[in-house]
């Protein structure tokens, strides 16, 4: 009816809107304001050894962060198992601060108002691996391991609704509502899109880590919650990361 | 020998970088999970359905295929009289995408989250495109009582129509109730709604 030519004129007006939206929020991000409260989480004395964490080995060396974030996730030999960046925060956070784990995951993911401390270590450690390559580890008989439990676990589907990632990420050209999906298990489309993780959410005016979006994407796919830190969450995000090996680290970038 | 030590060397390597089959990734989960608010560990249990669609990439064999949707089939209640329902509530419900999740309140009218993946009322600008658009979806069908059983079962199971299709259970799994299911019915394919202007 009468609604063709014109709505089709709108869809197109709100398409272009969008795309200039999505490129204001990438040129000016807030997600500094979350390294600087990360550098000083970093350096800060906590828990009962009331130690901070910069002797934390992300896999460079004791305190090296240059390019770190980057070379994650990997196996680290003493925890005899692979680890992302907040897993590993995790380990040093009970291991060198002396910190409980029920104390230290209490609040790993923040609100607007009250940003988590694994937020901001986060944002702070991976802006020292731009202009890095992504190469996370995957040699290691538990990289591999890790490597293919993330691709199952892709194409698992479970929940309620009986999804796997692959029903919202697994076709080139599809949205949910205006929400373009990234074909997560095909290079082309993960490379930019992990390249620029952790990062600033606009709509919710968040500093989101890739452990909240594994969280997040469970709780839409009405599933039980994926503990913390857990071997499914880090091998998704292992997966999904060596999926995108050989990008250049952009991050921490802005979504919408 | 030879074939024997070649064999006993696969073997070795094989285990490593083997993705682990359906049932090993539901048993890690069982470990990686924990239940919260409506969310149920049971909820990680795959039925039938959702191992062959894993196990196949959501390409089963023809006669999997076919057997299993006429299971799902059996799953399909209609309730008694017409199943039409109000348009107008109906489209509430398509734009609603909650339900079930564990910050959802258990028992809380949920949505269809229909908009999410299709296009319905020209109206709607932000509609996904996961699944076919539906605009229009009476206009060039109709409304009879063959049609209304259709769109009514769709919803309420749409595995029996196509076994590894991405759309949700919506009646079976307890996210929509049958007067709910109606209203959607006649989101579709009532001649006033939206959807067929």
């Amino acid at each position: 009816m009468g609604c063709a030519a014109a709505c089709a004129a709108q869809a197109q007006d709100s398409a272009k809107e969008i795309q200039r939206y999505r490129q204001m929020i990438a040129e000016g991000s807030p997600a500094e304001l979350f390294e600087l409260e990360g550098e000083a989480l970093w350096k800060k004395a906590q828990g009962p050894k009331n130690v901070s964490l910069e002797k934390c080995d992300l896999g460079r060396g004791a305190g090296v962060l240059k390019g770190a974030y980057a070379r994650l996730p990997r196996y680290f030999k003493d925890a005899d198992r692979v680890m992302d960046l907040e897993t590993r925060l995790l380990y040093c956070m009970t291991t060198l601060q002396g910190r409980s784990r029920e104390e230290a995951t209490k609040r790993v993911f923040g609100t607007a108002d009250q940003p988590s401390e694994m937020e901001s270590l986060s944002a702070y450690i991976a802006a020292q691996s731009r202009g890095t390559k992504l190469d996370p580890g995957i040699s290691h008989p538990k990289e591999k391991e890790s490597y293919e439990l993330g691709r199952a676990l892709y194409f698992h589907r479970a929940g309620a609704w009986d999804f796997s990632c692959a029903s919202c990420h697994g076709e080139e050209g599809k949205r949910i509502r205006m929400q373009d999906l990234p074909v997560l298990y095909k290079p082309a489309s993960a490379r930019p899109i992990i390249a620029t993780w952790p990062a600033y959410r606009v709509s919710t005016s968040q500093f989101v880590t890739l452990q909240w979006r594994m969280n997040d994407c469970y709780r839409q796919m009405r599933t039980p919650e994926p503990n913390f830190g857990s071997e499914t969450t880090v091998a998704l995000i292992h997966f999904l990361t060596a999926t995108a090996k050989g990008e250049t680290y952009k991050g921490p970038g802005s979504k919408r | 020998m030879k074939v024997f030590a070649l064999l006993l060397a696969l073997m070795v390597a094989l285990p490593a970088a083997a993705e682990p089959t359906p049932a090993e990734v539901q048993k890690i989960m069982q470990r990686d999970f924990h239940p919260r608010g409506q969310a149920t560990m049971e909820r990680l249990a795959q039925d039938g359905v959702q191992r062959v669609c894993t196990e196949t990439r959501d390409r089963p064999p023809a006669e999997v295929a076919k057997a299993l949707e006429a299971d799902q089939m059996k799953t399909i209640t209609y309730p008694q009289g017409s199943l039409m329902g109000d348009w107008k509530r109906g489209e509430t419900i398509a734009q609603s995408g909650r339900g079930l999740t564990w910050n959802d309140k258990a028992g809380e009218a949920g949505g269809g989250s229909c908009y999410n993946c299709h296009e319905l009322s020209p109206q709607e600008f932000s509609h996904g495109t996961i699944g076919p658009s539906l605009r229009g979806f009476g206009k060039t069908r109709g409304a009879g009582a063959d049609l209304q059983r259709y769109v009514y079962g769709k919803i309420y199971n749409a595995k029996a129509y196509n076994l590894c299709s991405q759309m949700p259970r919506l009646g079976l799994s307890g996210t929509l109730t049958p007067e709910q299911i109606k209203d959607l019915v006649a989101l579709l394919l009532d001649p006033a709604s939206p959807v067929n202007q």
